[in-house]
């Protein structure tokens, strides 16, 4: 991969600077991971960490919201905040001569946002429609439902809250998690591009070094659920499917070898699931499973969209394909599964926003970084054998299923 | 950077943007054949035979196909629009011949029956899949409507009906008749060799047909109506409006681009400050789109059924005083920074450079570095902003929409 400079440095806050330097590019980009996602959101207020996630760029500092746009928008910054189960997220880039003044806002932003009261209901109403759109779009909502079935609550409740919660939360509520969740320690902040770790590590210090430490945000308990089966009826032209079952998480000693399993599955237009389901029957346009996770559980999501009359054929061609990993993997497909995962690192190296994200999220999952190098030396030395093992030990088994559509499919119940 | 350009004697064009130091290359075939080159007897024949391509040939099936892409580890896909059909890859640069071999493959599948008919389901799925996607259908309907009697107004997808009944015979047809060489950009960018390129292309492509397809491209004159699609099982209202915007040759295209950005992008617009921050909207936006001889205004609304019509009436305000006022200095200059500092970011990878530089191409035959790029984005003025709103106004001669609501005003 070529040799990869990555430096990190913890402010006397808490506060922890990742930082990759990037030689062959005009940008920076950075990642900004305030542990302030829907987890933390209080229990029948489901909606408060991303109505403040909404809220928390109108107005920081001496800039009311629409100065605030402005101001980034003539540094260039191509910028993008989100909620994710963990965090609140910001993330941009430009120019990397931009990039000082850049995260000059966002220290307004992430220390004196001003939360207007004037504000709330537009912020709420824009989370109220991003929800109704999810209600209205089957396929994402299958996504969604599966992500809430298969991981424990609050870890898997939807990222933007629950509509019927909505009407609930007030001003207060969002004031309340800021005031509990913003805070340096714990908050990390990647970067990635031509940059001086130096200069970026003083100009951090300079923007947050008066950030005051405060206690860590609990995290909440978790809880898991009794039923596996889920059916909605819906009146839609496709039967949208969701399969899900276990998986080791991310940091796993096996972590890469569950990569690989997945991969065998459903990474590229040769893998299992598009040939056989897609290509040999011709049972659907999408068909895939990725592997995904929150710090200690991973799992497996699949998911199918077919038309109704082939909804049965697909869901049990596709739990068939799943289960049959166990039986034998081709030396072949493994090999493929290498190539793939050479070729994206190699590339990854070209885009600064794709490496900034990547060494924040390393660091909140690991509490380090794990070079380019290091990943396809664990990828590149995986065996069949190994895999193979991987799949007795955590075989597909206990499926998470849910369907949305006019009709409910049946499960098979033999299937272990 | 580096251009290089090249014809074969067939007709095939290769243009090149080479740069050592990247990681990657991107390979991209343009093919100028769409929705707008098919009849009524074969609509959907384009985006259909984009995914027959992958069915290999004589040498590949179409498990080598997947497969050996898969094994050099390639990103790869494809695409159709009203006008254009690109196979497109990027790779890691010792695969560059296979690669090229590969994509060559699929401008010539066999189109073999068995293939045929399995797609054939895959492509009603498709379409099963969009029918679920309520933007997309205004999209297609606004398009039909606005662009009846016009090329431009066929669907890409076509219908269950023009899918059941298209032949593995007709789609030859239309393949020998659009698939020649000169209808076919081959773009290259990234790190390659322009020597290895040119002598892969020779030994891949000196072969094909040579010729190329005419397309009729007399500038739409749209009809105005409003379609409305009642889907009352939803929650939100989809409204798509189209009118009349430059074409992809015309000198105006550019402040097009730029004032879309200043009146509706999707963040820090005139749309977004009054329907978005405000929380009336869940999404209203201003995209041009720019078609060989046409162009359009697209304005995009999603919002509670009930707000619709007060939302549409705003944005009837914008769309008038900009018409009236035109836009400031101040505005202008944003928005080109916004749209200079899109262009720099997406040029750092080889895939990012690709749609442009073949886009240009095929479109007008020109090319422009991101340096070139940028210097005609620095010399729109407000007057060229004026000029664009005295010939193509902001507003719309269609409107289709899709969601709860019975009836919305034209």
């Amino acid at each position: 991969m070529g040799k990869q400079l990555i430096q990190t440095h913890q402010f006397s806050n808490g506060l922890t600077l990742v930082a990759e330097t990037m030689d062959d590019v005009q940008s920076a980009a950075f990642s900004i991971l305030v542990p302030s996602g829907s987890i933390y959101d209080p229990p029948n207020k489901r909606g408060t960490a991303s109505i403040l996630s909404e809220l928390v760029t109108r107005g920081a500092g001496p800039y009311d919201s629409q100065q605030l746009s402005c101001a980034l928008d003539d540094l260039g910054v191509q910028r993008h905040e989100g909620i994710t189960s963990g965090h609140i997220t910001f993330s941009g880039a430009t120019l990397a001569g931009n990039l000082a003044e850049t995260l000059k806002i966002y220290g307004e932003i992430l220390k004196n946002p001003h939360l207007p009261v004037n504000q709330f209901d537009a912020a709420r109403a824009g989370v109220a429609q991003a929800l109704l759109s999810v209600e209205d779009d089957a396929r994402q909502k299958a996504l969604v439902e599966l992500k809430r079935h298969a991981f424990p609550a609050p870890w898997g409740l939807p990222n933007d809250g629950e509509l019927e919660h909505l009407e609930f939360i007030t001003i207060d509520d969002v004031r309340t998690l800021y005031e509990n969740c913003f805070h340096p320690n714990e908050t990390i902040i990647g970067v990635a591009g031509n940059v001086d770790f130096e200069q970026v590590k003083q100009i951090i210090e300079e923007l947050f070094g008066d950030w005051k430490t405060s206690s860590i945000s609990e995290e909440p308990a978790m809880v898991f659920a009794d039923e596996n089966r889920f059916f909605t009826e819906q009146d839609t032209t496709q039967t949208h499917l969701g399969i899900a079952y276990d998986a080791v998480p991310y940091g796993h000693p096996e972590y890469y070898a569950a990569w690989a399993a997945v991969g065998i599955l459903s990474g590229g237009m040769s893998a299992r699931l598009f040939t056989e389901v897609r290509e040999k029957r011709g049972l659907c346009y999408t068909v895939s499973a990725s592997l995904s996770g929150m710090p200690g559980l991973g799992r497996v999501l699949c998911y199918a969209g077919t038309t109704s009359e082939r909804a049965q054929e697909t869901l049990d061609v596709t739990l068939f394909e799943l289960t049959r990993l166990g039986d034998g993997i081709e030396e072949s497909e493994l090999e493929r599964c290498k190539a793939r995962a050479k070729s994206s690192l190699i590339m990854s190296q070209e885009s600064t926003s794709s490496r900034a994200s990547s060494i924040a999220r390393d660091w909140f999952y690991l509490k380090r970084i794990t070079t380019l190098d290091q990943i396809n030396d664990e990828i590149q030395q995986l065996t069949t054998d190994r895999v193979l093992n991987y799949i007795h030990a955590h075989p597909a088994a206990n499926f998470t299923v849910l369907t949305i559509g006019p009709q409910p499919l049946e499960v098979p119940s033999d299937i272990s | 950077m580096i251009f290089h350009k090249a014809q074969l004697d067939n007709g095939l064009q290769i243009i090149a943007e080479l740069n050592p130091s990247a990681h990657s290359l991107a390979i991209g075939y343009f093919v100028r054949t769409g929705s707008r080159d098919e009849t009524d007897a074969v609509s959907g024949v384009s985006h259909f035979l984009e995914h027959m391509a992958f069915k290999g040939n004589e040498k590949y099936s179409a498990d080598d196909v997947n497969r050996i892409f898969d094994e050099i580890g390639a990103n790869y896909n494809a695409s159709t629009s009203e006008e254009i059909t690109l196979f497109y890859g990027s790779f890691l640069p010792e695969y560059v011949e296979t690669a090229m071999e590969l994509l060559s493959t699929l401008i010539y599948p066999t189109l073999r029956q068995e293939d045929f008919d399995m797609e054939k389901k895959v492509i009603l799925e498709e379409i099963g899949m969009y029918d679920d996607l309520h933007s997309f259908t205004a999209y297609e309907k606004v398009m039909q409507a606005h662009f009846q009697g016009h090329p431009l107004g066929r669907s890409i997808l076509g219908s269950v009906q023009s899918i059941t009944d298209l032949t593995a015979e007709q789609m030859r047809d239309y393949h020998a008749k659009h698939y020649l060489a000169g209808n076919l950009t081959l773009a290259i960018t990234g790190n390659a060799d322009w020597e290895q390129i040119l002598e892969l292309a020779h030994k891949l492509c000196d072969h094909w047909p040579a010729g190329k397809s005419e397309r009729p491209i007399d500038e739409a004159q749209p009809s105005t109506g409003t379609q409305t699609i009642i889907e009352k099982a939803i929650q939100q209202q989809h409204i798509m409006e189209l009118g009349p915007a430059p074409a992809a040759q015309d000198n105006l295209r550019l402040p097009a681009e730029v004032l879309s950005v200043v009146i509706g992008d999707d963040s820090n617009s005139r749309l977004y400050w009054k329907l978005v921050d405000t929380g009336l909207a869940e999404s209203a936006e201003l995209g041009f789109n720019e078609y060989d001889g046409s162009g359009t205004w697209l304005t995009y609304l999603c919002c509670d059924p009930e707000l619709t019509e007060d939302n549409r009436k705003l944005i009837e305000q914008i769309f008038d005083d900009v018409n009236e006022n035109g836009i400031t200095q101040e505005e202008l200059d944003r928005a080109r920074n916004k749209i200079a500092s899109r262009l720099v970011l997406r040029s750092e990878r080889p895939m990012g450079r690709l749609s442009s530089l073949g886009g240009n191409w095929v479109y007008r035959g020109e090319y422009f570095s991101v340096a070139d790029d940028l210097k005609l984005l620095n010399n729109i003025t407000l007057s060229d902003i004026q000029k664009l709103l005295e010939k193509y106004p902001l507003g719309h001669s269609t409107t289709a929409a899709v969601g709860p609501l019975t009836s919305v005003a034209e």
